[in-house]
């Protein structure tokens, strides 16, 4: 199984994000670990025994912000109430403004051996009206800091789409991410979340973001540089050297069980999916799982589905049909003919995946072929 | 039974414009009789359709029978018979005009008359009825009730100068209509041991009692072992009640005799049985002769009726058959479509009647439906001498097998205020009218005669009316012939593929605009997809006009992992369900809104 470790604090609410995270309350995080401790110790209260763990992610907010010392505690903890496999992938997410050399040679010295930094951009301007801390100067220092520090695989994420962003300026970022020589790389395309900077300032002014046809061909450019520099993409936003894909995230689109932990975290358990309350003193108060949802059948197919094709992989045809059934496999393979034949899908040996066009209408295809 | 005496009995209706009042009073008039209470008076309200009650229209007859004690010390029996408010009831409210010796004419004091003013008193003149005319609302700040007066002896030659100046609403002067109806409208005549001679004017279903025929009792007597016969169905049965209509209920009695009115109910199951106009008599004792006036009433106005969801075909055939055996005017039989599968082709009296039958399947038998574009009755003359009668524009035959079309037409009257005359003769010109005549009622107010197409005023005309003279054109019509006319069937494509659906008929002169129009309506409602589509509309084989919906490029969630799943599932069921909303033509799915948009085409 998964572990999801959930670290909610920020220097600054970035623009964009709608995440679970928040600004200023450095002061709280004794509390904080405190609770996290609690709830690595009882395994959320919905599992038993010392489960085996062949994955960590530890995300945020920022974790990079907690204090020193403090990673060392957790993992310590973790392994204490979790069999944690000696091959296990442990991510951090880093933010490129608050790592130092002492923070990056504990996380490797207590087993973290992934990092993931959000540079978002390689433009200044862009990463100030994304309201991010850091300029793409602190990530070139960064990364050079990790890779000092002993970490041989590296992140750096991206994001497309941005207020004012083209095609050639999208890419000249890649490329000078691509000269970072990271192992791995995302590019998330801007998405207005209700309720955050950029959904007020761009929802009513679709004008000033990048159009229809610039963001695909930014995109579609993008998956081709990516390949001719040597990162294969593997989801809808993933681009990896081979053998570096993020066996966590692959986790999440395989439906692999997992636990979450820290605030507001989501953990699926069997058939069930649980939440951890999003009130940061309800949170540091008491443990508490909620079931959130029982997972029918059909769910399950959906999920599979919805999961399994922003995957280039795709899902496995006999695999579907042995875990779902003949009728369900010849159901949803009927329904992606049509897809196939209009180049948006392919067929390959024992597989069914979306071609890179029909992932850019990913949402129409698979709200199609769902049941 | 506390008064026989037929001089003691007044049967009469109330007539109005819409919104005069005539509801209003009615109430009035039941509540100072003195036979309901405040509560009761609510309970009567709450037994009318909602849909009376928000529209403000009646579209059932209600009958009432209240005891008013005059100034002279009489008690007057009142049959109060409140008729239906608009035009596509014409039929059944003539017939309850005949029920009646006399009728209150309601005018509002400051609109004055109106074009169903006019209508209704025509009717009312027709049928001999004594009228009396009301100047209602006159507690208006706008009220001019001297001008009204005027207006009614000029217009109509109706004496007006002591018609009773009240307020309906505030219970104004209300005694003083009562005791004009006991001296102004007379009492009925008919001999009680002629044979039996019942008028219908309304039937309705009720699931414990069968069908209710409410008649006014013109000759003869009918009691408990009377055996009908409806003399123009032939329908015969055994009376199982007979009895007068109180205040929200029914009053059982043993006979009911020439000159009241009151309700039969009989061991029938259905109200086509019993239809409006009919006559009833004794089947063992019948009259020579019916009353005069019976006509089966045909439907006008037909539109195709599917349920948004197929599965739901049962419940909406079901249901059409629950309404119908209350509305003996509502047609339907099963027809399909390519594009809307299983549903039925329905017949109505006029628009209102179309719009208040989708209502009600939509609100009390809770169905969602997709209604096609209403249409008219087309007479098609083939080459090979026959003659079809076509509603449906899937039905129209090959061009190369007809001869010549025919379309219905209407003469209407439109009464407005002289500064949108123009704009209103424009609007009737747009809509192939011809004028027949204007006359001005007073130096303010004119009377428009014009023949429309009735294809051309089932769709928005009431709306284009009313917005073209800031709503104070009033509009009254009845058909009047069918006229020979050069039609043609518009096609509508999508992705090539004709939607049986979308086909209407046009006159050939408003085929290029009415086919631009639906273009670029159905590319603003059909949301884009995975592939370009064209919308082509099309007469046989000519493509008259033509939109794109631009391919969909990108619809993609960037990120979803383990904490975003539920929610992305949640948006892509979301997104499903807006797909299953939608109708598969070909590849192309097309929102149920669409096809209704062929009704709001003359959107300014």
């Amino acid at each position: 199984m998964e572990l999801y470790i959930h670290i909610p604090y920020c220097r600054r609410k970035c623009a964009y994000c709608d995440f679970l995270s928040f600004a200023g309350c450095e002061n709280l995080q004794k509390d904080y670990a405190a609770a996290l401790f609690r709830d690595i110790e009882s395994r959320g209260g919905i599992l038993s025994g010392r489960p085996r763990v062949e994955t960590i992610y530890i995300g945020g907010g920022t974790p990079s912000l907690m204090y020193e010392g403090f990673y060392e505690e957790l993992m310590r903890r973790v392994r204490e109430s979790f069999d944690v496999a000696d091959t296990a992938e442990i991510s951090i997410e880093c933010n490129p403004g608050t790592a130092t050399r002492k923070k990056l040679s504990e996380y490797r010295r207590c087993g973290i051996n992934r990092i993931s930094f959000g540079a978002q951009s390689a433009k200044d301007p862009e990463l100030e009206s994304l309201g991010r801390i850091h300029r793409f100067e602190d990530v070139r220092e960064t990364v050079a800091m990790a890779r000092e520090a002993g970490f041989d695989n590296i992140n750096i994420d991206l994001m497309m789409n941005l207020p004012g962003q083209t095609q050639d300026s999208f890419l000249e970022s890649l490329k000078a991410v691509i000269d970072l020589n990271p192992e791995h790389i995302s590019a998330y395309s801007l998405i207005l979340e209700p309720g955050t900077a950029f959904y007020e300032r761009y929802e009513s002014r679709p004008d000033l973001l990048p159009d229809e046809e610039e963001s695909c061909r930014t995109y579609e450019s993008a998956v081709k540089f990516l390949s001719d520099c040597g990162y294969r993409q593997y989801e809808i936003s993933n681009f990896a050297r081979e053998g570096r894909e993020c066996r966590h995230n692959i986790g999440y689109w395989k439906r692999e069980e997992y636990l979450g932990v820290g605030l507001g975290a989501a953990s699926l358990i069997g058939s069930r999916r649980y939440a951890v309350t999003g009130d940061l003193s309800e949170y540091l108060e008491k443990c508490r799982y909620a079931s959130t949802e029982e997972l029918s059948e059909t769910d399950v197919i959906n999920e599979t589905i919805m999961l399994g094709l922003r995957m280039n992989e795709g899902i496995g045809i006999s695999e579907f049909q042995s875990r779902f059934g003949r009728d369900a496999e010849e159901n949803f393979s009927d329904r992606m003919k049509k897809y196939v034949e209009a180049g948006l899908a392919g067929f390959s040996e024992d597989r069914i995946f979306l071609k890179v066009k029909g992932l850019l209408v990913s949402n129409s295809i698979l709200s199609d072929v769902m049941i | 039974m506390a008064n026989t005496d037929q001089s003691k009995i007044r049967n009469f209706c109330i007539i109005a414009h819409i919104d005069h009042g005539k509801s209003t009073l009615a109430d009035r008039i039941i509540e100072k009789t003195g036979l309901l209470t405040s509560r009761e008076m609510q309970e009567q309200v709450l037994d009318n359709m909602d849909l009376e009650r928000e529209r403000g229209i009646t579209i059932k007859a209600q009958t009432i029978r209240t005891v008013y004690k005059a100034k002279d010390g009489e008690e007057y029996i009142f049959n109060l018979i409140d008729t239906p408010g608009h035009v596509d009831f014409n039929y059944e409210v003539s017939r309850s005009l005949a029920a009646c010796e006399g009728a209150v004419l309601v005018v509002d004091a400051a609109q004055g008359i109106e074009a169903q003013t006019l209508a209704n008193v025509y009717l009312a003149l027709d049928h001999n009825l004594e009228i009396m005319p009301v100047i209602n609302k006159i507690d208006l700040p706008s009220a001019e009730p001297e001008r009204v007066i005027h207006e009614i002896e000029d217009v109509i030659g109706l004496e007006a100068q002591d018609a009773p100046l009240i307020s309906a609403k505030n219970g104004i002067n209300i005694e003083e209509v009562l005791e004009q109806i006991t001296k102004k409208i007379p009492a009925p005549v008919g001999d009680p041991k002629n044979p039996l001679k019942a008028l219908i004017f309304d039937s309705v279903y009720d699931s414990y009692k069968g069908v209710i025929i409410f008649c006014r009792i013109k000759e003869g007597t009918i009691n408990m072992n009377t055996r009908i016969r409806m003399m123009a169905t032939g329908a015969e049965a055994d009376v199982v009640e007979i009895g007068t209509l109180g205040p929200g209920k029914f009053i059982p009695c043993d006979e009911l005799s020439a000159g009241m009115v009151g309700y039969i109910t009989a061991s029938l199951k259905n109200v086509r049985d019993t239809r409006v106009g009919d006559t009833v008599t004794d089947a063992n004792r019948p009259a020579a002769e019916a009353l005069p006036g019976y006509k089966k009433v045909n439907p006008m106005v037909y539109c195709g009726m599917y349920p948004a969801d197929g599965a739901k075909y049962p419940d909406l055939r079901d249901a059409l058959e629950k309404l119908q055996l209350n509305d003996a005017s509502l047609q339907f039989e099963p027809e399909t479509s390519i594009a809307l599968g299983f549903g039925f082709r329905c017949g109505f009296l006029g628009l209102l009647h179309l719009e208040i039958i989708q209502e009600r399947l939509e609100r009390e038998y809770n169905l969602d439906l997709v209604t096609t574009a209403p249409s008219v009755i087309y007479k098609v003359y083939k080459t090979d001498g026959t003659v079809l009668d076509i509603s449906n524009p899937a039905n129209l035959p090959d061009p190369s097998e007809i001869d010549h079309m025919e379309e219905p037409f209407v003469s209407a009257e439109i009464m407005v205020t002289t500064e949108f005359v123009g704009s209103i003769m424009k609007l009737c010109q747009d809509r192939r009218g011809v004028y027949l005549g204007m006359e001005y009622l007073e130096q303010t107010r004119a009377l428009l005669r014009y023949e429309l197409p009735l294809n051309e005023i089932i769709y928005d005309f009431f709306d284009a009316l009313k917005s073209r003279s800031k709503g104070y054109a009033s509009f009254d019509y009845e058909f009047k012939e069918y006229v020979p006319s050069k039609l043609a069937k518009l096609d509508i494509l999508v992705n090539h593929e004709e939607v049986d659906a979308l086909s209407f008929i046009v006159h050939e002169e408003t085929a290029y605009e009415r086919g631009r129009k639906m273009c670029e309506k159905l590319k603003e409602e059909i949301p884009r997809q995975l592939f370009e589509i064209p919308i082509q509309a099309a007469v046989g084989s000519k493509i008259i006009a033509r939109e794109t919906v631009r391919a969909m490029r990108k619809d993609v969630l960037a990120k979803c992992y383990g904490g975003d799943i539920t929610r992305k599932k949640k948006l892509l069921e979301k997104q499903k369900e807006g797909k299953k909303r939608m109708r598969q033509v070909g590849n192309v799915e097309i929102p149920q809104a669409a096809f209704m948009s062929v009704l709001k085409l003359d959107e300014e």
